[in-house]
């Protein structure tokens, strides 16, 4: 699915990604931990193609096909989907409207027909109700006046509407409660599928006891310093990154 | 005196307002008829109904040359009027210039859309006196398009004494299009309050104007008078020009007033790319929803929905 390799990405000619590699079978689940600062949002704006962030070395591809030559719409329509660590604000565009224009440009894009609009509140209105999101919430300005956590779990619908088929979720845990974090788990596990692989990015072990990764790996300065089983997660827990920040 | 309707009843193309006016200097008409073009004996045609939905319409059609028209309206006591003016776009370029008087009487409401479609080589003004009285409610919308140069003026003669006045306005700006909105509103006696946002994109080489004057006179006591005008550059090319000025003599006065100039928000773009919408597609979404507020604050429904296909209109020409 998605094979990233030696990956070198500066920002403000500052370089944070140095010589990344990671391989991200289809089916499967990886987690991405690291300390704060390591790179871990500077790799998944990489992927989801932000201005700013200059690819000096390296490449990105799913499915074989170069990510990195798409601009961030194209990068949608294949099946890329990042869930920010701080979802926008977009005042004037009800979330419904939003995730509508978006579902549609995705087909157009890849030539299927447009959803209708009673198939789409159908949806929308299923999928809400699966993440105990309060439906009147959609048709107010996207994200505006929501808490953190329900902006994260506004990430969520999103992700669950546009069916993405790599899903890189970026601290999706930060400023949840427990019960929200078991709300938008169980709706990033409903999305687990054979043909759909996620990249769970988070800084804490605790949103792996709810979304098991197949494999963890260690972000440190910019590179992949250790890889492993789900076990490798608990070790950070109980140890820290300290080991990792003097070993990069 | 200057002012464009002087200068083409007088012919004489001395007396167009240009930079070296204070209140034109980001307006400026000099040199752009040339020559002068005749006014047409016959006042331009105006068609004036009155729809089942109780909506006024009043349809100003463009000149083929020049025209000029003066107009006077009044809401009387106690009474409320929805009043659509539309100023037509018409061929070339032609020159027009309306001024409109409207006089609320005690309690009076007018709600007033203004749609200003001009042609691209048009020199069009419009200016509109309004007079208020104690406990009236005037609530304008100007929507503009722009053309080679094109101001809409209101002044409002405010007595304070409960009467409220709302002048919101819109722009959109394609091409080499000028749009100027120019509000001054005298609060001439205690009790008044009066709100103004104005929101406007400038794209490609347009420009656009915003003069807002708030004169607050002494004795006004305990007016409350906001102003806010907001604008997004789309184009290094294009030019944003506002002045919100205050000049308050009075005491116990709520002012408050804002400017801002900037572009587009690159993150909320992003963002919207992310999903997958084109880059094209997300910034008339983000523009849309900019000027979007301008027709949630239209408090007649009928007029909403004008004002809709109106800037529907307006951002397809941004589009392109
Ligand atoms: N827009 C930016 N401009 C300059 N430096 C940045 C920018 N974004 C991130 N950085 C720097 O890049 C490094 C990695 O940041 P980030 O990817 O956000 O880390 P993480 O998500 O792992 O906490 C940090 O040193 C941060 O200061
Ligand atoms: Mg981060």
């Amino acid at each position: 699915m998605l094979h990233i390799d030696n990956l070198h990405v500066s920002v403000a000619d500052k370089p944070i990604i140095k010589g990344l590699t990671l391989d991200l079978p289809a089916g499967q689940v990886h987690a991405i931990m690291g300390p704060n600062g390591a790179g871990k949002s500077t790799l998944s704006y990489t992927l989801a193609g932000r201005a700013g962030y200059e690819v000096t070395g390296g490449a990105a591809t799913l499915d074989g096909e170069d990510l990195l030559a798409l601009d961030p719409a194209a990068r949608a329509a294949k099946g890329v989907f990042l869930s920010f660590q701080y979802p926008l604000e977009i005042p004037g565009v009800p979330a419904l409207t939003f995730v509508r224009t978006a579902l549609n440009a995705q087909r157009k894009a890849r030539g299927e027909a447009e959803i209708g609009a009673p198939e789409f509140l159908k949806r929308a209105r299923a999928t809400a109700a699966a993440l105990k999101m309060d439906f009147e919430m959609l048709r107010r300005g996207l994200n505006v006046g929501f808490s953190g956590g329900e902006k994260k779990r506004m990430e969520i619908f999103q992700m669950a509407m546009l069916e993405p088929r790599l899903l890189i979720l970026d601290e999706t845990d930060s400023g949840l409660d427990i019960d929200a974090l078991r709300i938008v788990s169980e709706g990033v596990n409903a999305l687990r599928s054979e043909g759909r692989s996620m990249l769970v990015i988070t800084h804490y072990q605790r949103l792996l006891d709810y979304i098991r990764p197949d494999r963890v790996h260690v972000l440190a300065a910019g590179r992949i310093v250790a890889s492993g089983g789900p076990e490798l997660a608990l070790e950070l827990e109980r140890d820290g990154y300290d080991k990792y920040a003097s070993a990069a | 005196m200057t002012g464009l309707r002087d200068a083409l009843l007088a012919r004489d193309e001395t007396r167009l307002p240009g930079r070296r006016d204070e209140d034109w200097r980001w307006t400026d008409l000099r040199g752009t008829l040339r020559p002068l073009p005749v006014v047409s004996d016959a006042v331009q045609p105006l068609a004036d109904r009155t729809d089942l939905d109780g909506v006024r319409t009043r349809r100003f059609a463009a000149p083929e040359s020049a025209g000029v028209l003066a107009l006077s309206l009044s809401v009387p006591a106690g009474e409320t009027l929805v009043l659509l003016d539309v100023i037509e776009a018409g061929q070339g370029a032609y020159a027009r210039d309306l001024t409109l008087h409207i006089t609320l009487g005690e309690g009076a409401t007018l709600h007033r859309l203004v749609l200003a479609a001009d042609s691209a080589d048009a020199v069009s003004v419009s200016l509109t006196h309004v007079t208020l009285a104690p406990g009236s409610t005037l609530q304008q919308t100007v929507l503009a398009t722009g053309a080679k140069r094109q101001r809409i003026a209101t002044t409002v003669a405010h007595p304070g004494a409960g009467a409220h006045a709302q002048l919101d306005g819109a722009y959109l700006l394609a091409g080499a299009r000028h749009s100027d909105q120019t509000t001054i509103l005298d609060h001439q006696g205690p009790g008044g309050t009066s709100a103004q946002l104005i929101r406007g994109v400038a794209a490609d080489q347009s420009r656009g104007v915003f003069q807002g004057r708030i004169t607050v006179a002494e004795g006004a006591d305990g007016t409350d008078a906001r102003l806010k005008h907001n604008a997004l550059l789309l184009s290094d090319r294009a030019e944003i020009d506002a002045k919100p000025e205050l000049e308050i003599y009075a005491d116990d006065v709520a002012c408050a007033h804002g400017n801002t100039v900037g572009a587009l928000d690159a993150d909320a773009l992003f963002y919207a790319m992310s999903r997958g919408i084109p880059e094209a597609e997300a910034r008339l979404m983000l523009v849309e929803a900019f000027i979007g507020e301008i027709v949630e604050r239209i408090g007649a429904p009928a007029l909403q929905d004008a004002a809709r296909a109106f800037l529907a209109d307006g951002l397809e020409a941004l589009r392109r």
